[in-house]
Order: structure tokens, then C-alpha cells, then sequence
């Protein structure tokens, strides 16, 4: 789960973090009168969206004054800003984060936390390179980037914050300042249990302090059940309708581009099954894990959110029996397809336990259900009947 | 013989009181797994379903000689699970579980360091030595008993291929899924490790997906290390970067993690990587066979 930057700096100020002071503002009155209580030279107005890239995208804008407060918070409130992170539909700005300038700032760092899967530890990595897009300065100059890895034990030690501080090239005096602020930023990690926290920039000011200039904060999804503040902060306009839709069901549901809809027990099998579509020219609309334990309303509901998506233009259900019933499925399947009234093309793979009884249902229903062989053959059929209608 | 169990291993399953534990200890159970003891804190005493229950794994473990468990407990309680297993020097913990929050994984392995126990998961489908021993979740009678280990990341795409290698004549020795979690126990060179050591295994396919260097790492083992024919499947490939795709691992970030990255290193180490997941199993007799291993892998 991700948030929004505003709230991301919420949380390290509990944690003693030193960052900018600031508000969140829904509307242009809203940003004038935060600003205002800022009583600060240099005001910024930053659009608040769950995605990188804000900056180069014209989402953030330094107001000299309220007018131009008010000015830049009419014209960031509803813009879409389509960054590299958001994809080229962009997202809609819905709320703003006023905030003071920073005008003295002499250095910018990285730091960043994350759970290594490698170690299987947190490691905590810092860089002199602040600002710049930390993937690059990995894949350009690694030896730039220094990494501290924590024992859970221990949790991060002031000697490894002082290394890391010492290694991106902190000035000397500051050293403890920063390594304190990284303590920090463990204590928030560890408690919230984030499996991200990233700060870019890192910054050293001229007046000799050490600030978060942004947060970038990502949630445990396994954890949110210990995290009840953490799951206040879910901001549902950031997410896709369809995939909120899903989540109430338990199903796991990524919308993609395409016009074949995907239904598939396992993630792995799901996966596999939009790389085959795709293997015999078809593009799948959307990833769908309906899981394990599915009964015939999470089928069902499957379904509904697969139609919802106008894209669609025909469905291909793959499942591997294990625990899940064939026939459990296949009345699922017959039962949605009824209910919603079943207008694109339908392929219906089974295999595995009950899939004897999952056929029969499936061929005495009196719906137009294909049925495939296989995986393969399934995906050849709906790829084909999709590329037909879309011909028609 | 085959790897990790065998039809000699005594299980315990934690957790056998909860709806699931109970459904699939039944499946084992018939499937001819040797389940000895359940374990539920406050239901030590009782049975379920003729087996009895203790209310700690120490106990089980005094009482019935077992070496394994397998853990169907809920994912807040789960970690504690594990820590109890490798606590009563089991030999191997196989957990289930799926949605363990990833920092009790990372305090699960740091507790881990130096112990005996070795854990196969979480979020995984378990362990099956084919017409032996099966702990999990897999459908059984997929399974053929025969010469080729399989290692995956998947569960439903594991049986996908065993599957497709049951139906073309070609059995297995042990089918491991090593989970989609971030943070897990046992890896694909721990697999792959054993399979190259059982003399049973003649060959072996390794089912990865996009996320993390594991397969990376795996191929590298391979080329310096298996004396045995393996052939791979990445799922994902068509996955687009920085999302989720169910598995809490399975995520191309930062560039990282990518299919394409996997299935180069893979051709790379000389390891031949199905197209499809539909032609594993063929792409596995297209390689066994070049290397005179068709015959003696056919289930006769």
C-alpha cells in the first residue's frame, strides 16, 4: 500500500525526523490559508499523487508570494499529471501539499530502507547522489551507493548509521544529526512495517541541518491487519475502481490494456496465462488470482469485475484444480455468466480435481461456453474468437 | 529415493484443528503420508480424526518421533509457528500460510541462523515425493512416481508441469514449491543441490517467475555445479513493471526481477527455457532425450 507524501512526512515527525513544516490542502482557499500560517519567503505547492516524477512533470511549483499560491494551487487541483510512474493516462490531482521553501540547501543525498530479499534482512542504502533517479546511479556507477544491512536483533546501530553518514560524504559535523534522523527512519520503517522508505532528497542546508525533503513510504499489505493507522491513510482515488472492487472479494486483480479477460487460480498459473495470450498474439485486459478457496460467489463477482472493464471483449477461464473444485468453478461460471448475461465470446479450461463433473455443468448449462484441452489450446481459441469479433 | 521425504517420514501438522489443516490432513492421510500428531495450543488431549493433538510442538515431537511439520496456522500466528519448529530441532518445517507480513519472516530466517530445522515456504504448496509422502496442498493423483525433481515458485503452475510430465509418461521423484514470498526458506540452489545429489533424479525442471535474482543466482549454481539436465519456465513475462502480481515477490522493480533478465541468464548457463508454459513437459523430453535419459525416465 502506498501514500501520499504529506502523510509520509506525518509519520517521521512522530519518529523525530526533521522535515519541512507543512499542510494538505483540498482546495485553492485551502493553500492560501495554510500558507499563510507558514509565514515562510518561499512557499511550495506540490501535487499530492501516489507516483514518482512529480517535479519533471510540472507538479511542483515555488509560490514567491499567496497570489502565486493561489495561482499554482488553481492550476495543479484537477490537472492530470502523467509522469513516468503513472503510465501515459496520467493521474488526477486531488489534493495538494503546501509546504516552506528550502532555500539554503548546500548538498541533496539519497537514503532508502528496504526489506533485501538476498540477505532477507532491512539494508538500509545511502548515496552522495541525491535526486537523481537511484536505479540509474545503480546501474551506472554502483560504487556510489553504500549499503548498511540490519541484524533484527540489534535493529540499525548508531555505528552503521555514523558509517553510512560518513560514506555518502555528510559533512563531518553533521554526522551525528544525520545518523540520528536514519535511526529514525528504522523506528518508523520497523513499527509501520513499510517494506519501502525512500527519502530523495537527503538534504544538508546552509544553516546546518538535516532534512527529509520528500518521503516516499510503501506498506506491507500482509501487515495492515497490526496497522490500523497505517490503513486510515489509504487514499481510494489513487487506486483503480476495479481493483478496490476485487480486494472486497479477496481475489487479486491487476487491470492491464488489453481486451481478453483472464480468470485463474494461483498466481503463478494467472501469470502464465497472460504470457500464453500473449505468446499466440492476444493481450490480456487484466491479471486475475480468484485463489485458492474460491466458492461461486467469488466467481461470480470475478466475473462482474472482468465485464466491468468495457475493454473486453472475450474471457478465458484457467483452472488447476487442487483444493478448488472443477465443479465448484464451473457452477460459479455458469451462474455469472447468467447473471450478467454473457455477450462476448466465453473459453473454459479445467483441469484437476472434480473436472468430470465441472465439463458436465458447463456443457448441460445451455450457454455458448467453449471448452478447452488445454492451456494452450484455450488461449489459441479465445485469441482467434476475440480476433474475429474484433474484425466483424 | 528422493529428496527431504520419503515414505518413512512422521508429520505433525500445526494447526490441525482449523478447517483447512483438517481438510488436507485427510487428503495426506489417504495419499499414505505418515501423519502422527496435531498440534493446536489449548487442544492437547483431543483428536481429530483419530490423531491425537498436543498442545506444543516439543510435546508432539517427545510423544511421536516425528522429524516434519507442516504449518496450516493463520498468518498472524504463523512466524511464531515456524519459531516453534526450529525450536523442536525438527528437520523440516514446511509452511503454508500464505500473507505472513514479510519483517516476521525476517526475524523468523535471523532465528533460524544455525539451527537445524530447514523450512520449505511460506505461501507455498509443500513437499510431495511421488506415491510416498505428500505434505501440502497439491492434488496427489497427478503425481507419477519417477525420475525427475521439480522445483517452483508457483503453486498451480508446479502442477501445471507435473501434470503435463505424468500425462506424457515421465514421472518425478519430488515435487518442491518453495513459495512466492519475498522473504522464504529453502531456494532453488537448495533444491537443486539435492536433486543433483539423489541418484533417483535424473533430471530436473525449475519453474521461477519475475521478481528478485533467485533464478539468476540458480542458473549461475547450475553452470558451475549440476551434473544433470535442467530445463526452466519463467511466469511473467508479460507482466508490467512496479505491480504486484499476486505473489508479494513477484514484481519487477528498479529494472530488476524482469522475465526476460531470468530466461538470458538461464540460456545462458546452458539451460533450455519452455516458450509456454503448455511445452514444459515436451521441452523436458526434447532435452532428456538428446542426452539419452528419455528411456530410463519413461514410466514403465
Amino acid at each position: 500500500m502506498n501514500i501520499h507524501e504529506y502523510q509520509g512526512k506525518e509519520i517521521l515527525r512522530q519518529y523525530g525526523v526533521a522535515v519541512p513544516r507543512g499542510y494538505v490542502a483540498f482546495s485553492p482557499d485551502e493553500a492560501v490559508k495554510v500558507a499563510k500560517e507558514l509565514e515562510t519567503a518561499i512557499t511550495v505547492v506540490k501535487a499530492q499523487i501516489h507516483a514518482g516524477g512529480r517535479g519533471k512533470a510540472g507538479g511542483v511549483k515555488i509560490a514567491k508570494n499567496l497570489d502565486d499560491v493561489r495561482t499554482y494551487a488553481k492550476e495543479l487541483l484537477g490537472k492530470v499529471l502523467v509522469t513516468h510512474q503513472t503510465g501515459p493516462e496520467g493521474k488526477e490531482v486531488k489534493r495538494l501539499y503546501i509546504e516552506e521553501g528550502c532555500p539554503n540547501i548546500e548538498k541533496e543525498y539519497y537514503i532508502s530502507l528496504v526489506v533485501d530479499r538476498a540477505t532477507s534482512r532491512v539494508t538500509v542504502m545511502g548515496s552522495a547522489e541525491g535526486g537523481m533517479d537511484i536505479e540509474e546511479v545503480a546501474a551506472e556507477t554502483p560504487e556510489k551507493i553504500f549499503t548498511e544491512v540490519v541484524d533484527p536483533v540489534l535493529g540499525l546501530t548508531a555505528f552503521q548509521a555514523r558509517r553510512l553518514a560518513f560514506n555518502i560524504e555528510i559533512p563531518a559535523k553533521l554526522v551525528n544529526q544525520a545518523a540520528k534522523l536514519m535511526l529514525g527512519l528504522y523506528q518508523a520503517f520497523l513499527e509501520k512495517d513499510a517494506s519501502m522508505l525512500e527519502i530523495n532528497p537527503l538534504v544538508v542546508t546552509g544553516d546546518d541541518k538535516v532534512l527529509a525533503l520528500d518521503a516516499k513510504f510503501n506498506f506491507d499489505g500482509n501487515s495492515l491487519y497490526r496497522q490500523a493507522e497505517v490503513r486510515e491513510l489509504r487514499d481510494l482515488d489513487e487506486e483503480d475502481a476495479k481493483e478496490i472492487e476485487a480486494s472486497k472479494y479477496d481475489l487479486s486483480y491487476i487491470s492491464l490494456d488489453g481486451n481478453i479477460g483472464c480468470m485463474v487460480n494461483g498466481a503463478g498459473l494467472a501469470m502464465a496465462t497472460m504470457d500464453t495470450i500473449s505468446y499466440y498474439g492476444g493481450s490480456p485486459a487484466n491479471f486475475l488470482d480468484v485463489g485458492g478457496g474460491a466458492n461461486a460467489e467469488k466467481v461470480t463477482a470475478a466475473f462482474k469485475i472482468i465485464l466491468s472493464d468495457p475493454q473486453v471483449q472475450g474471457i478465458f477461464v484457467n483452472i488447476f484444480g487442487g483444493i478448488m473444485k472443477c465443479d465448484i468453478i464451473a457452477e460459479g461460471v455458469v451462474a455469472a455468466a447468467r447473471e450478467v448475461g454473457l455477450q462476448v465470446p466465453l473459453v473454459v479450461r479445467l483441469e484437476g480435481t472434480n473436472v468430470e463433473l465441472g465439463k458436465d455443468i458447463l456443457n448441460n448449462s445451455g450457454l455458448n461456453i467453449i471448452a478447452a484441452n488445454s492451456m494452450a489450446d484455450g488461449a489459441q481459441k479465445i485469441v482467434n474468437l476475440v480476433a474475429g469479433e474484433v474484425k466483424a | 529415493m528422493s529428496v527431504f521425504i520419503n515414505k518413512d517420514t512422521k508429520v505433525i501438522v500445526q494447526g490441525i484443528t482449523g478447517e483447512t489443516a483438517r481438510f488436507h490432513t485427510k487428503q495426506m492421510v489417504e495419499y499414505g503420508t505418515k501423519i502422527v500428531a496435531g498440534v493446536t495450543p489449548g487442544k492437547g488431549g483431543t483428536e481429530v480424526d483419530g490423531i491425537p493433538v498436543f498442545n506444543t510442538v516439543e510435546d508432539a515431537v517427545k510423544e511421536t518421533g516425528a522429524t516434519v511439520s507442516v504449518i496450516y496456522v493463520p498468518a498472524a500466528f504463523a512466524a511464531d509457528s515456524i519459531l516453534e519448529a526450529v525450536d523442536a530441532e525438527l528437520d523440516l518445517a514446511i509452511c503454508i500460510t500464505e500473507h505472513i507480513p514479510v519483517l516476521d519472516m525476517v526475524k523468523v530466517k535471523r532465528y533460524m541462523e544455525g539451527k537445524k530445522t530447514r523450512l520449505v515456504g511460506p505461501n507455498c504448496p509443500g513437499v510431495i515425493t511421488a506415491d510416498e509422502c505428500k505434505i501440502g496442498i497439491m492434488p496427489g493423483y497427478i503425481h507419477t512416481k519417477g525420475h525427475v525433481g521439480v522445483v517452483s515458485r508457483s503453486g498451480t503452475l508446479t502442477y501445471e508441469a507435473v501434470h503435463q510430465l505424468t500425462q506424457a509418461g515421465i514421472g518425478q521423484t519430488t515435487a518442491v514449491g518453495i513459495g512466492g514470498d519475498p522473504v522464504n526458506g529453502t531456494n532453488f540452489i537448495d533444491c537443486l543441490k539435492a536433486f543433483n545429489e539423489d541418484p533417483e533424479t535424473y533430471a530436473v525442471v525449475m519453474i521461477g517467475e519475475i521478481g528478485g535474482t533467485a533464478e539468476e543466482e540458480a542458473a549461475e549454481w547450475i553452470q558451475a555445479n549440476m551434473t544433470k539436465p535442467v530445463v526452466g519456465f519463467i511466469g511473467g513475462q508479460t507482466a508490467p513493471p512496479g505491480k504486484r502480481m499476486g505473489h508479494a515477490g513477484a514484481i519487477i522493480s528498479g529494472g530488476q526481477g524482469t522475465a526476460a533478465g531470468k530466461i538470458e541468464a538461464m540460456n545462458a548457463a546452458g539451460i533450455e527455457v519452455a516458450p509456454t508454459p503448455s511445452v514444459i513437459g515436451e521441452t523436458l523430453i526434447k532435452v532428456i532425450k538428446e542426452k539419452g535419459l528419455y528411456e530410463a525416465c519413461k514410466t514403465h
